[in-house]
């Protein structure tokens, strides 16, 4: 497929996996170091919409995808980073696209995931007197 | 005065049963003029993600069913999609059928019932009794085919529940064509009345770039020009790909070209379904694939709903449960991009311009306004309704 081509050439070896798990299913492990230039990328010089985030607690670490779609051909390219558990942080993606800001806050107080210079990371869901610490997705 | 100070915060929300997702909406005023719009949700956050873990995948339809009363065939739909993709199910060709059929129905009533709303708040009571009126039958059709005027339970990993009985198919054909007169009156209406022009046109103009910024979707994308659908873009196990139809784009991003959109794309949908069933005269067959094992893996489900594209993604261990289910209705996306929609508009068309992405806009029964130095009430929901309204009935005296 021509836009993970495109990717590759541009990114080459930032990419730590690509995993094609059907024609409309792409997904590219990636370092969290490298989120902001991958995202930046597929949404500006791409044209990619940004559909939303998965966080997901594993036993390696907290893992969050990316998922962007390319709608003119249909792909559903994710972007997959693993984060420490005891310190997850990535950079927020809200600079480039509004789209980021809600999900990130929720992951932020989910799974307790800091976003670096995201503008306003307050409570999206739960509510604001919500125990400090207590991530309700995180696995115990 | 600071300029802090100068600024009226008007709260909307955020409790309402009837809501699909209780928002609390806080518009700060200047005068007339809305200068910033905050949104807080989670009101009614039920946990359904964490839920979804607990159950099996049979058992996950049906709770995902239950997000949305409105929306309660395309979240089943967006799921079956996303565990077959992960398990790389194939469905038998009648189920597609069914399942469009199901989804078209619901995308008719769900928007009927926006412009029932629509019409309420600008001040067209008879619109929205008679969007209502017309709404009934669409839901009969629904309770003839599968039994529910809501919550079908069609939707099954593999296939659907329910077949649709061959001899039932002119009942449910001419049935449609009796909802064509109605979409022509709805459509007159619509587009050629002069007050609804002047209430709707230029209102609360979302541009290309703040729909791509916001990752809008559905008929608030289509209606800026963005020519999506995840139905024509990426089907996956549903039939819009076996049958004749079109997208609707509007280029306008007011809310009128949202009106447009909407009843456009009932005909459409009319159009899809009678389609479908004409297909159902000759493919017969199976409509359950009788799936027996999940594999481990990850899977991607997407569907067009009423109000844009909802999105699933799920992750198996190879148990007959998910470990993680992750669901994102239309509304997400959609509902924040009013914070760029209602800026420089006043206070009467407020109340149209947050409706314009159809979230459901019960939450208005709960408005009030609170002069931000003494907290006090100056105005609640009826009085914001009514300015709508009046501000209609100037228009129309006026033209």
């Amino acid at each position: 497929m021509k836009i993970i081509q495109k990717l590759e050439e541009k990114f080459d070896k930032k990419i730590i996996k690509y995993d094609k798990k059907s024609e409309r299913r792409s997904y590219l492990d990636i370092n969290p170091a490298d989120l902001t230039d991958f995202a930046q990328y597929i949404f500006r010089d791409m044209g990619a919409r940004f559909v939303i985030a998965s966080g997901v607690d594993t036993p390696k670490g907290i893992e969050i995808l990316y998922h962007f779609s390319f709608d003119s051909s249909g792909l559903v390219l994710s972007l997959r980073i693993l984060l420490d558990r005891n310190s997850p942080e990535v950079e927020s993606l809200t600079p480039i696209f509004k789209a980021a800001e809600w999900i990130e806050r929720e992951i932020n107080e989910l799974l307790g995931v800091n976003f670096r210079n995201h503008p306003n990371l307050r409570h999206l869901l739960l509510p604001d007197d919500w125990p400090k610490g207590n991530y309700p997705l995180r696995r115990k | 005065m600071t300029e802090e100070k100068k600024k009226t915060i008007i709260p909307i929300g955020p409790y309402h049963p009837l809501q699909e997702e209780p928002e609390f909406f806080k518009l700060y005023v200047e005068g007339e003029r809305v200068v910033g719009l905050d949104i807080e949700l989670g009101y009614n956050h039920r946990g359904i993600e964490k839920l979804a873990e607990s159950k099996t995948y049979d058992q996950v339809i049906f709770l995902l069913e239950r997000i949305c009363g409105i929306c309660s065939t395309s979240h089943p739909i967006a799921a079956v999609n996303a565990v077959e993709d992960l398990a790389g199910i194939k469905v038998p060709e009648r189920a597609l059928y069914i399942r469009s059929i199901i989804g078209e129905l619901e995308r008719i009533h769900s928007h009927l019932l926006w412009l029932g709303l629509a019409g309420h708040f600008l001040g067209y009571n008879t619109v929205w009794m008679w969007a209502w009126k017309y709404r009934e039958p669409v839901l009969d059709i629904c309770e003839f085919l599968t039994g529910n005027r809501n919550h079908y339970a069609m939707m099954k990993v593999g296939g659907v529940q329910r077949d649709i009985d061959n001899s039932d198919i002119p009942q449910v054909y001419k049935m449609l064509d009796d909802l064509i007169p109605a979409l022509d009156l709805f459509k007159g209406v619509a587009i050629d009345d002069p007050v609804i022009h002047a209430r709707t046109k230029g209102v609360g103009i979302l541009t290309r770039e703040d729909v791509l910024q916001y990752g809008a979707v559905g008929p608030t994308a289509r209606a800026s020009g963005v020519d999506i659908d995840v139905r024509r873009d990426d089907p996956q196990n549903t039939a819009y790909h076996l049958v004749d139809w079109q997208v609707i784009t509007s280029p306008g991003g007011d809310v009128f070209a949202k009106l447009v959109v909407r009843v456009l794309e009932m005909y459409e949908s009319v159009k899809i379904i009678k389609q479908c069933l004409e297909k159902l005269k000759v493919v017969k067959g199976e409509i359950d694939a009788k799936v027996k094992e999940i594999p481990p893996g990850e899977g991607i489900g997407h569907y067009e709903a009423p109000r844009g594209e909802t999105f699933h993604y799920v992750r198996s261990d190879g148990t007959n449960r998910p470990v993680r289910y992750k669901v994102r209705a239309p509304s997400y996306m959609n509902v924040a991009s009013n914070q760029k929609a209602v800026l420089g508009e006043t206070v009467s068309d407020a109340a149209i311009i947050l409706a314009a992405v159809d979230p459901c806009y019960c939450c208005t029964e709960r408005v009030a306004v609170v002069d931000k130095d003494t907290n006090k009430k100056i105005l609640n929901s009826k009085d914001l309704i009514r300015m709508s309204q009046e501000k209609t009935e100037k228009l129309r005296k006026e033209m």
